[in-house]
């Protein structure tokens, strides 16, 4: 009875995994701009993997003994998504990409049309730079 | 929370060591408890000078509370992405938002453009170092102002009080 | 139980890899080809899991746990170049 619980929880969390992570890639693939294409790898695929990491932490521990290493996969997961996907809306705001016509709100990262410094060089405010 | 010595300038990054470290050999021997102390005394004096102040932790149980809430919210997060980015209509409604951040040191901001990425909808994409904004691109987003007020409710007011209050 | 899942859950990580090859292939800016790198190896990360789940041999998860550290920082190290690269003129 309890084998059928955990084997079912298993099963569960790889299935929800690697639907996470495929919906992730699908937004990759069919959304309009780049802006919006990074909401589907940052959070959806990290849940994913995630998910699938968890599934197999309860895989391994079955037989012997709780092994909780792969937690540190998870955590390392979950910390360093949000790093990556901030550092790349700013190289994206860098370039200039286009956003979506429809996108509201224009920053100023986006108007000017030559880039004067970067953050690490100098602060960059409101007002229209000389 | 843990006053720093001489000997452990960053108490709390040489007790993550000791723990990463033992999860990594996977073993509670007196060996390796030994090493892993060598390493989370001597890596942090070395590494000294490429820190920033630590921030002190004011109220660790309020921050443990914050840690479930965002991981709630996490998953919360990406059932509705995924029902976003499923919607045969595509029907959503982006837009940039900038943040007027009330918070003034360097870690809890950090935490906080990572929470604002990893839950609904929304992605921190630029800091600006002078005006103290953040600037967000949200997926699909009706109010601008109700945004702002649920991020400054939601997180950015325990952050205050758990770092700064 | 935990085969049938595991198989579909294999495959659903492939197509997501093949998606994110589509896009490192088609993407019309250098972001959309970085981040598309960046999901692959994501996945890739479950990919092997998956696959140490399969062979029942957990010393697959140091392989994960490499390729998550060394895709962190070359993201990041690309990243920076994309920042700078206009600055030096």
């Amino acid at each position: 009875m309890l084998d059928t619980i955990i084997e079912g929880a298993i099963a569960f969390m790889l299935i929800a995994g690697g639907a996470f992570a495929f919906i992730g890639s699908l937004g990759l693939t069919h959304l309009k701009d780049f802006y919006m294409r990074l909401h589907g790898p940052s959070k959806t695929t990290t849940l994913g993997v995630g998910c699938t990491l968890i599934g197999s932490l309860i895989y391994f521990s079955r037989e012997d003994g709780p092994i909780i290493q792969e937690l540190l996969i998870t955590i390392f997961a979950f910390i360093t998504a949000p790093v990556s996907a901030h550092m790349l809306a700013k190289s994206a705001l860098h370039h200039k990409l286009k956003p979506d016509p429809r996108t509201r709100g224009n920053p100023v990262e986006l108007e000017s049309e030559k880039p004067k410094h970067t953050v690490e060089e100098a602060p960059q405010g409101d007002s229209p730079l000389p | 929370m843990i006053p720093p010595t001489r000997w452990l300038p960053m108490p709390v990054l040489s007790l993550l060591l000791l723990l990463v470290w033992l999860l990594l050999q996977q073993s509670v021997a007196l060996g390796q408890w030994i090493l892993g102390g060598v390493l989370a005394i001597l890596i942090p004096m070395i590494c000294r000078p490429f820190w920033e102040r630590q921030p002190t932790i004011k109220r660790p149980l309020k921050l443990l509370g914050y840690f479930f809430r965002v991981l709630g919210d996490i998953v919360t997060a990406n059932v509705q992405v995924s029902k976003l980015i499923l919607d045969p209509r595509g029907r959503m409604r982006p837009a940039f938002v900038e943040y007027p951040l009330t918070l003034k040191e360097n870690f809890p901001i950090t935490i906080l453009a990572s929470t604002i990425t990893m839950t609904p909808g929304t992605v921190s994409a630029h800091l600006r170092l002078d005006g103290r904004t953040l600037l967000i691109h949200a997926l699909d987003v009706a109010d601008t102002k109700a945004l702002i007020d649920e991020i400054h409710q939601r997180y950015e007011r325990p952050l205050l009080e758990i770092f700064e209050s | 139980m935990i085969d049938t899942a595991l198989w579909i859950a294999l495959a659903l990580f492939c197509a997501a890899i093949v998606l994110n090859f589509y896009r490192a292939l088609v993407g019309p800016s250098l972001p959309d080809r970085v981040l598309a790198v960046d999901t692959m190896y994501m996945n890739s990360i479950a990919l092997i899991v998956l696959f140490g789940i399969w062979v029942n041999n957990k010393d697959y998860f140091e392989a994960a746990l490499l390729i998550a550290m060394l895709g962190f920082v070359s993201t990041i190290a690309i990243c920076k170049y994309l920042l700078r690269g206009d600055i030096i003129e």
